[in-house]
């Protein structure tokens, strides 16, 4: 029997602590998933940043669609799906360019506007006798019609119908408010390529892995302990502490470090670590950064942004922004056990280069595939991807500080360790698993 | 120190080997205390440090590694992964003794293999020597793949 036959039967997967393998190594679970769950969530695609001027475009997949994002020529920013409408050519596979005007296709030339309507198709008197005005082909480039660009952060949902971006997000938003907020102009500017690292395991394993605070002392022993062992012997020489020692050496905290920091839930399976005080708190300021800050924002309000230091926030269901420190992180499902890790930077606009230059420093020490930190982190999530595997046992467990009666208010609190958002999580799995694209399926 | 062609590119080869032979300590010992490892994530890129980049690192990070690699918890070295470098012969680019300025550029494969999986990786390294104490020392090597921005699996040792 396949899940296929019986979409529904997928929610008998998940318990309110405990998740079935199925969800992590089925196909026809990933299958449902790209069909129902990534239709009907708002996916994030990109930032305003990457396509300044009229015509540039920035090309990547929201779940298994090609698609791309495009300034036209009256600035909005639309997201087409990437392909021609007549013989299915994707139209740019650059990942970032422009256009111009218009998009051209490669093999028959038909031509399409930035909003991705169509132009031209060369002879066109060949359409004159058939049923064109009914057909696909005529109505150009499918744009994506829910598309919201909240701060420069740009994200589509592909169903019609079902949640509002507000209400998906709620208060969530806050996250991505403060990374904005802590530049002085109220600004980000995505820089350079993201790192691209691929994983042999679920998706689901990279996310839950953002909020697992019971897993750094151990699984990060080996890296970020051995940069302190160093340190503190060099220390010794009369050195002020490199950015490298303060962007790694927190990973070794230990479980009451981790215990205090705290994990926020919001509703639709967002939450973060962080809610007190996190890794990320104790980062020197060298360079006036503090001072122009409250320049800019007044003093009050300047530290109420600095003070506030969010650990990882993940946003339901791929996407994952890290406010302190100015990175993003996009887990794309290629297949149950293939996710393509992408991690983005970001220049707060108006600061000092100290900032960007640790912003990318953390990127290739901590999330690159050749970071010390990651090796040992995609090591343990393959590890249960084969694990899983096992016919005896066929369960995940996620029961660690759980109570019951989760998830009812708008927002809740919890001590750091707990897997309380990985509950979060599974429980809005269940929610736009099955929602709104029940009836129609996957759209033509 | 009078140092020929031959010596430049022999010091590049050994030091290949070394790395195939996982003979890190001596390895280190190759770099001067402000030695940097760099290998950039776009293509050309010329920016160290404010764009993102695979690895650029300094000795701190470079011992870390190395150390890494031997602890008892490293569990993504448990087993331990291999490598091997296939070098075309290198070329000297610059030979200036009285500035302390030697270039070498050396065409490369390189296999890195863990458990079932076998990685190929090709590029181009380039290395930046100075004499130090009558010794060729490494002041930056840099590597770049010919597929730099694509999507990677674990690289864990050193190219």
């Amino acid at each position: 029997m396949s899940y296929l036959d019986n979409p529904s039967s997928v929610l008998s997967l998940v318990t309110d602590d405990e998740a079935h393998r199925d969800v992590y190594i089925a196909e026809d679970v990933f299958e449902l998933e790209m069909n129902h769950l990534f239709r009907n969530t708002w996916i994030y695609v990109g930032h305003a940043s990457q396509i300044p001027n009229k015509g540039d475009y920035y090309s990547t997949k929201i779940s298994d669609q090609p698609v791309l994002m495009v300034r036209h020529t009256d600035e909005t920013i639309h997201v087409l799906y990437n392909r021609c409408a007549h013989r299915g050519t994707k139209l740019v596979t650059d990942i970032h360019g422009n256009t111009g005007k218009t998009f051209r296709c490669p093999y028959h030339a038909w031509t399409y506007r930035t909003d991705g309507t169509l132009l031209g198709v060369p002879v066109r008197d060949g359409y004159e006798d058939v049923s064109f005005g009914n057909s696909c082909a005529s109505k150009g480039m499918t744009s994506v019609s829910n598309v919201c660009v909240y701060r420069e952060f740009v994200f589509a949902k592909l169903q019609d119908g079902g949640i509002e971006f507000e209400e998906f997000f709620g208060d969530s938003l806050s996250s991505i408010d403060n990374m904005i907020d802590r530049s002085p102009e109220g600004r980000l500017e995505v820089v350079g390529n993201p790192l691209r690292y691929m994983h042999h395991c679920n998706w689901k394993m990279l996310v839950e892995n953002q909020t697992d605070s019971f897993h750094p002392m151990v699984v990060h022993e080996s890296s970020a302990g051995v940069v302190k062992e160093i340190w503190e012997d060099m220390k010794q020489h009369g050195n002020a502490t490199p950015m490298a020692v303060e962007c790694i050496v927190p990973f070794t905290s230990s479980y009451s470090f981790y215990e205090k920091m705290g994990i926020r839930t919001w509703q639709n399976g967002h939450g973060h670590t962080g809610v007190h005080f996190s890794i990320h708190s104790d980062y020197a300021d060298t360079s006036g950064y503090v001072d122009q800050m409250k320049e800019a924002y007044g003093k009050e309000r300047a530290e109420e942004i600095l003070n506030e230091n969010r650990h990882n926030t993940v946003y339901f269901p791929n996407l994952m922004v890290k406010g302190p420190i100015q990175t993003l992180r996009l887990f794309k499902p290629l297949a149950a056990d293939r996710t393509l890790v992408e991690s983005w930077i970001f220049r707060l606009v108006g600061a000092p280069d100290m900032l960007l230059e640790r912003t990318a420093m953390y990127n290739r020490l901590i999330n690159a595939p050749t970071s010390i930190v990651g090796h040992d982190d995609t090591e343990v999530y393959e590890r249960a991807q084969e694990g899983l595997h096992c016919t005896n046992n066929q369960w995940m467990n996620f029961q660690r500080h759980y109570f019951g009666e989760e998830g009812v208010a708008p927002m809740e609190e919890f001590p750091g360790t707990t897997e309380a958002q990985m509950r979060n999580q599974f429980r809005a799995w269940k929610k736009f698993m099955h929602s709104v694209s029940d009836q129609s399926g996957v759209q033509a | 120190m009078n140092l020929t062609e031959i010596d430049l590119v022999d010091f590049v080869i050994r030091e290949a080997r070394m790395l195939d032979e996982q003979q890190y300590e001596e390895w280190l010992e190759l770099f001067t205390e402000d030695g940097f490892y760099w290998m950039p994530l776009e293509f050309g890129q010329t920016e160290e440090k404010l764009t993102t980049s695979l690895m650029y690192e300094d000795l701190l990070l470079l011992k870390s590694r190395v150390q890494r690699l031997s602890g008892k918890r490293t569990y993504s070295q448990l087993p331990k992964s291999r490598c091997q470098h296939l070098l075309q012969t290198p070329t000297v680019d610059k030979i200036d003794a009285p500035n302390n300025d030697y270039r070498v550029f050396t065409p490369f494969h390189y296999v890195e293999s863990r458990n079932d999986e076998k990685e190929l990786y090709a590029g181009w390294m380039k290395h930046s020597l100075i004499v130090e104490d009558e010794r060729l020392k490494i002041k930056l090597k840099r590597v770049d793949l010919v597929n730099c921005d694509s999507p990677h699996r674990n690289i864990q040792l050193f190219i």
